[in-house]
């Protein structure tokens, strides 16, 4: 059943960020988001693609002294996730997020599945059951902790952990998901386990990626993204990135001649 | 000087070992580990002098006698040895001072690391350890001419030496040490954990109860046991505001002696040595060393069970 | 009017109208005021004790804080009373304390950190360190007065006193210089080594160098401490009516330094504001409350300045 039609799901406009010193670290980025795609943002150390990403969700309010320029929209409502009136914690509820060092809670592996569901309130024994069960089958992790499910996260291996995280952001059913580096702290065994799992996914939701490695950009995303010391350079297929960039910059870092 | 032929090829003198350099080393390193050891004498003097004196006392006195009875007064012709009302006294006013300190400083610490700016924190937490360097003499003061007249005005019949004022000072002297321990504690939980749950669309307050709290279990017990050996062990606030008469009572607005102020009593009078009176002080010296070392053993297991896993 | 959630078939979740999310997360953000509210009250709280109390005491004690305070000596007549006996006890007492702590605990934390394998004995101690900082003052006066008093023929003395306050000092000390040193990077000390020096030359000339800083904040911190605890050193045997001072450490006779002093009884600021307040008489309460003030002055100024000193030694360093 794939989409033959191309949907927005959400676009960045002429994006600027400052940090708190007044480093900017973002210049003027644009890029469309689309449905049921995975985008991929690419490039050296320091481009900014991970501050990009965490403009989307608003991470970036958690430290004082950060600033936006610029527009980042949400369709079909064309909301602005930037603007001053646009309560960051709604925001959060439909675009949820994967670190790149796995971070459950101090908690059960049901719990830490559960947790945005309660933090939304949501009080139906049932409910939750049947939500966290459906999330761990999305992360490809039902299988393995059916049977321990009130066993600590802890104990979970690295790899599992990234599931369980990925697991804990489905559960409540999120418009997008913003990987960051997801697989950048896994063994390379858990790295093809999570490519897997997140190629299924796009069914449901939008994906936008940042990722180290470009062979995994090339692996797994739709659209790629190449960034440069906080600049949009070039934004196409991935097919076509990678096989025939239109910048000389995309090209070198392609090629390795850099970064 | 030897004259030895060297069958092996001479060692150029700048690479050999030196017999001198080396012994002074050895010196120095046992000189220091001497003193690491005087912890260890330390911990066995205490064991020792306690042990030897109060069982010179255990001789004369039956330890069901100690036990169980619910009169003490070593000092009188008719003397008694029960510990039951030191005992009920240390209980009583360390009670009261946790019901205080122990929220409030959870309270505190919860909200300095979660709530506060950077400077707000920056500015309290160094007033939190100007507080915790005050001496109990001065709070002491503060309990008897200040804590208990207020509440004396709210009633009257309240006698000057009661366990509530000193229950309640005391626990406001705690606050100071539960919130510093708790707070460091919760700042220790990294920034990633949190991230995660503000990702999830949690509120502050959501994210401080639901997952840096549980996340810093550990410290935070290590500093309730903290509060609680202080709260046991303090002497000068319930001496001098808790009265030294011992009384078998949990009544907060009657006065009593804790098992700490009764050691202050007897050694401030004169107490020939050797005498019964002179080996009480070190029999309830004993209980109040057991007490404290149960619950920092207590809190070593806790802190080990909820180990921080990140 | 926007679904938030998308439904599966067999899900019981109900679906929220935006209208309810937000009502939600308004009633969410409302707790997170009335936390923050509480939690703002409770530090208030904490700091007001701490200026009530000052002000308590020098309001109390205003009439007897002159100069003539520190040059009396204790007296039956509450007005002609002064502390003078006590502060110089509290200063000779201090001396010893800090002759006993400080080189042993520096030493001592010295070798934990440097020298100590890591084996059983070395658990073995450090459990002990840690235990020590939990255990009652008080103890350490029933050690003091058993051990130092009696069995050693000590006497009620000042040196008794001394060593009781240096050996509640001495896991203080141990500590902080534990920390200090642990808190300068290998890199710096596999310098010093690679360069020839032997273990005993990087302690002196570097480690400790660099961490002079922290160990000096540990050791005002324990000297503040010692000079205001009371009840091991009532259980020492303190006198608290004594109305001369002990014989002066220097001397105008060779060899220009008495000992006689160590021998000698005492007093100590804490003890005298403890039997002042013990007595009835609202006039020995004014005492009191003087020597509380001189009290709390001292240890605020040594405290904070411990305070200042760690805040500077983190703005400086730049490793």
């Amino acid at each position: 059943m794939a989409q033959n039609k191309l949907n927005i799901k959400a676009e960045a406009k002429n994006l600027n960020f400052f940090y708190a010193d007044g480093t900017k670290a973002l210049k003027d980025v644009s890029l469309p988001v689309y449905e049921n795609k995975i985008t991929a943002l690419i490039g050296p150390s320091g481009c900014g693609k991970s501050t990009f990403l965490r403009c989307f969700n608003r991470m970036h309010d958690l430290y004082p002294g950060n600033r936006y320029e610029g527009q980042i929209l949400l369709h079909p409502d064309n909301t602005n996730v930037l603007a001053k009136g646009v309560d960051p914690i709604e925001v959060r509820m439909r675009i949820s997020m994967v670190f790149q060092k796995p971070n459950p809670f101090p908690k059960s592996i049901y719990e830490n599945v559960a947790y945005g569901l309660r933090v939304r309130g949501e009080r139906s024994k049932s409910a939750v059951d049947d939500k966290v069960e459906e999330a761990l089958k999305g992360a490809s992790l039902w299988n393995e902790v059916k049977d321990r499910l009130q066993d600590l996260a802890f104990n979970l291996s690295g790899g599992q952990q990234q599931r369980l995280c990925i697991a804990r952001a489905l559960a409540t059913d999120p418009e997008i998901m913003l990987f960051d580096e997801p697989t950048s702290a896994l063994d390379p065994i858990a790295t093809v386990n999570i490519e897997e799992l997140m190629s299924g996914l796009k069914n449901k939701l939008s994906i936008l990626i940042v990722t180290h490695n470009m062979q995994q950009a090339a692996r797994i995303s739709d659209y790629t993204a190449y960034m440069y010391l906080g600049e949009m350079i070039e934004f196409d297929a991935t097919d076509k990135i990678f096989t025939n960039p239109g910048r000389k910059e995309t090209e070198d870092y392609i090629t390795g001649k850099f970064g | 000087m030897t004259t030895t032929q060297l069958k092996d090829p001479p060692i150029s003198k700048r690479l050999a070992k030196n017999i001198k350099r080396n012994f002074v080393e050895r010196v120095i390193e046992i000189i220091l580990m001497f003193a690491a050891l005087a912890a260890t004498f330390i911990t066995l003097g205490i064991v020792y002098i306690l042990v030897t004196e109060a069982s010179g006392f255990f001789k004369e006195v039956s330890i069901i006698e100690f036990l169980t009875s619910r009169q003490w007064s070593p000092l009188f012709e008719d003397a008694h040895y029960g510990i039951l009302p030191l005992i009920s006294g240390t209980l009583t006013t360390s009670f009261i001072a946790l019901t205080i300190a122990i929220p409030i400083g959870t309270v505190a610490a919860i909200y300095l690391s979660e709530f506060a700016s950077h400077k707000t924190r920056e500015t309290v937490k160094p007033i939190l350890e100007l507080l915790v360097g005050v001496p109990t003499v001065v709070f002491g003061y503060f309990a008897l001419l200040f804590v208990t007249p207020l509440l004396q005005k709210l009633n009257p019949d309240l006698p000057t030496f009661n366990m509530l004022g000193a229950g309640i000072v005391m626990g406001v002297m705690i606050i100071p040490y539960i919130a510093s321990v708790a707070e460091d504690a919760m700042r220790a939980v990294p920034m990633n954990m949190r991230e995660g749950s503000y990702a999830m669309g949690a509120t502050k307050f959501q994210t401080a109860i639901r997952v840096v709290t549980p996340a810093a279990t550990s410290g935070i017990i290590a500093a309730y046991i903290l509060g609680i050996s202080r709260a046991v062990g303090e002497t000068m606030v319930v001496a001098i505001a808790a009265g030294q008469q011992p009384t078998f009572t949990f009544n907060p607005l009657e006065g009593a002696a804790t098992i700490t102020a009764y050691i202050v009593q007897v050694a401030m009078g004169d107490l020939p040595h050797g005498s019964l009176g002179y080996q009480s002080i070190f029999a309830a010296g004993m209980v109040l060393f057991v007490i404290t070392f149960v619950f920092n053993i207590l809190g070593h297991m806790a802190r080990k069970r909820f180990a921080e896993r990140y | 009017m926007m679904k938030k959630n998308s439904v599966s078939e067999e899900s019981l979740i109900k679906p929220k109208t935006l209208e309810e999310v937000r009502a939600m997360i308004r009633s969410h953000k409302r707790n997170d005021f009335i936390f923050s509210s509480i939690g703002l009250l409770t530090i208030t709280f904490a700091l007001l004790t701490l200026l009530i109390l000052f002000v308590d005491l020098v309001m109390d004690g205003y009439p007897k804080l002159n100069y003539q305070f520190f040059a009396d000596f204790p007296s039956r007549r509450a007005a002609n009373a002064g502390i003078l006996s006590a502060w110089v006890g509290s200063s000779l007492i201090m001396l010893v304390t800090f002759i006993t702590a400080v080189p042993m605990g520096v030493a001592a934390g010295v070798y934990l950190e440097e020298y100590a394998p890591k084996n059983w004995f070395t658990d073995i101690v450090e459990i002990n360190v840690t235990n020590l900082a939990g255990v009652p003052s008080i103890i350490y006066g029933l050690l003091a007065l058993g051990l130092f008093v009696y069995t050693f023929h000590l006497g009620q003395t000042i040196v008794t006193a001394g060593l009781t306050l240096g050996l509640l000092m001495l896991p203080i000390v141990i500590v902080s210089t534990r920390e200090a040193i642990r808190s300068i990077p290998v890199a710096i000390r596999e310098a010093a080594y690679a360069v020839g020096a032997t273990k005993w030359q990087v302690v002196l000339h570097h480690v400790i160098q660099y961490s002079f800083g922290g160990i000096l904040t540990g050791i005002i911190i324990g000297m503040a401490r010692a000079l205001g605890e009371t009840a091991p050193i009532i259980t020492v045997g303190a006198l608290t009516f004594i109305a001369f001072l002990p014989p002066a450490p220097l001397t105008n006779v060779a060899p220009f330094i008495s000992f006689e002093w160590l021998q000698s009884g005492f007093t100590v600021l804490p003890i005298q504001m403890f039997s002042w307040l013990s007595r009835p008489e609202h006039a020995f309460h004014i005492n009191a409350a003087a020597a509380g003030a001189v009290i709390i002055m001292l240890t605020l100024v040594m405290n904070g300045t411990a305070i200042w000193l760690r805040y500077r030694i983190r703005k400086n360093i730049k490793w």
